[in-house]
């Protein structure tokens, strides 16, 4: 059992799918940032089998919920103060994500204006469709 | 608050009711609104080529007294230099009143819409949104018919890359009593999210088939749409199929009395010229109605008077 020291104030993402927490690192941006941050990949669970955990130290307003409500909104994202979990934030799909995916239709607008940021909005909750603002284009993850 | 029309959903049934009526009345009274745009500037800013919808714009404002300008490919604009359509909507916006925008990349209108201070119209964005012609094919349907429900409505010919076609769908599926006949080659049929997305969730009846004679004794709308021979995956299907989706007299004898023919134009070959003469065909007459509801767009956009009150969507 690997072990990991506590943190005086910060946020614990939890029940990330295994192997989904250096993408999730990436793409929340962690990597531009100078705070410290643990990855624990394959850990064990109940619930799940096998686990991703992210540690990130300081305050909330360093990570993006609409990202990562987009990327897995089962993931349990818990705020740390005083080495206490005081609140677990519920993660919903986002209304509208901007410039986490990027519209490939070629008959976009964005494919000649790059400077456009690429807009996505949920067109439906139970296939979890996001539509391009601009052309309606249906999103494909493949 | 500026006012933007780029999807023909952005209207309600009540909002293109109004709509309608006030194009009804141009109609009826062109003098009385001969002058009600005098001194109003609309600027047509087609970044390709489209005769008819850009004359039908521009003796649209003519006609209500006001002035154009504007340039007819992107090849005589700053488009050429590179310029974006945001800047390019900042500049115009300093010019003219309104404005109506054609763009072959989809979404364009919605940026031009996002920087421009004055009122934006989609006149066609690639394969998108086409939202003046929807509405000049519901004006023609009520105009012609007295009203947009209880009507059995064929579409026929390219149903699958049909922008026209998709978007009359979608806005007549709002009206009661509406039931569709999709006939076209299996290549060229109607695709599944239209089906799946649009007419199962609002528990509209539709029959799908590939002849046009099978059809034609129900219809009380026939909206005929090319087939290209582009289309289809070879040269026999297109062969065997082709004659079936042209329009002549022989399969207008299998018509009802008061059948309506509409087609967006411009036809090719998919509508025989001997049917021209039947007081069934309104296509001509639906180009006409294409000026009528652009009027009243721009009356209604620009709030002048002569415009029927009405709370247009943000």
């Amino acid at each position: 059992m690997l072990n990991v020291g506590g943190m005086e104030e910060g946020i614990v993402l939890d029940h990330i799918r295994a192997g989904k927490s250096l993408k999730i690192y990436y793409l929340l941006g962690l990597d531009k940032l100078d705070c410290e941050v643990a990855m624990i990949k394959n850990a064990h669970s109940n619930k799940m089998g096998r686990k991703d955990i992210l540690k990130i130290e300081g305050g909330l307003d360093r990570v993006n919920l609409d990202v990562l409500g987009y990327l897995d909104h089962k993931i349990t994202v818990n705020i740390i103060k005083n080495n206490q979990i005081v609140e677990k934030k519920k993660l919903s799909m986002p209304k509208k994500i901007t410039n986490v995916i990027f519209c490939k239709n070629p008959r976009c607008i964005t494919s000649i204006e790059q400077e456009l940021p690429h807009v996505f909005y949920l067109a439906d909750e139970k296939t979890k469709t996001y539509r391009c603002m601009y052309c309606d284009e249906k999103y494909k993850k493949n | 608050m500026i006012k933007h029309v780029l999807s023909p959903l952005d209207f309600s049934v009540q909002e293109l009711e109004d709509l309608m009526d006030l194009a009804n009345d141009i109609e009826k009274y062109p003098d009385k609104y001969a002058h009600a745009c005098a001194g109003k500037q609309l600027a047509t800013l087609f970044y390709e080529p489209s005769t008819r919808t850009r004359l039908s714009f521009e003796s649209a404002m003519l006609s209500l007294g006001g002035n154009v300008l504007g340039f007819a490919s992107a090849d005589s604009s700053s488009a050429a230099k590179g310029e974006s359509v945001s800047d390019t909507i900042r500049v115009i916006s300093c010019y003219a009143d309104i404005c109506a925008m054609r763009h072959p990349k989809e979404g364009a209108p919605l940026v031009a819409s996002m920087k421009s201070s004055i009122p934006v119209i989609n006149a066609g964005d690639g394969g998108h949104q086409h939202p003046t012609q929807t509405m000049t094919d519901l004006l023609s349907i009520r105009s012609l018919k007295g009203s947009i429900s209880n009507m059995t409505v064929g579409l026929c010919g390219d149903l699958k890359f049909g922008r026209t076609v998709h978007s009359l769908i979608n806005a007549l599926v709002r009206y009661p009593g509406i039931n569709f006949v999709l006939i076209s080659p299996p290549e060229l049929r109607v695709p599944d999210y239209i089906i799946d997305d649009v007419l199962k969730p609002n528990n509209v009846p539709y029959t799908e088939c590939t002849e046009l004679e099978e059809a034609m004794p129900k219809l009380d709308i026939l909206y005929m749409t090319r087939v290209q021979k582009e289309r289809f995956f070879n040269e026999e299907e297109y062969l065997r199929m082709k004659d079936s989706y042209i329009l002549d007299r022989a399969k207008m004898e299998l018509a009802k009395k008061d059948m309506l023919v509409l087609h967006p134009l411009p036809r090719v070959n998919e509508i025989s010229v001997e049917v021209d003469d039947d007081p069934r065909a309104a296509y001509f007459k639906q180009a006409q109605y294409g000026k009528y509801i652009r009027m009243a767009l721009i009356l209604t956009l620009l709030r002048l008077s002569g415009a029927v009150p009405m709370e247009l969507p943000s």
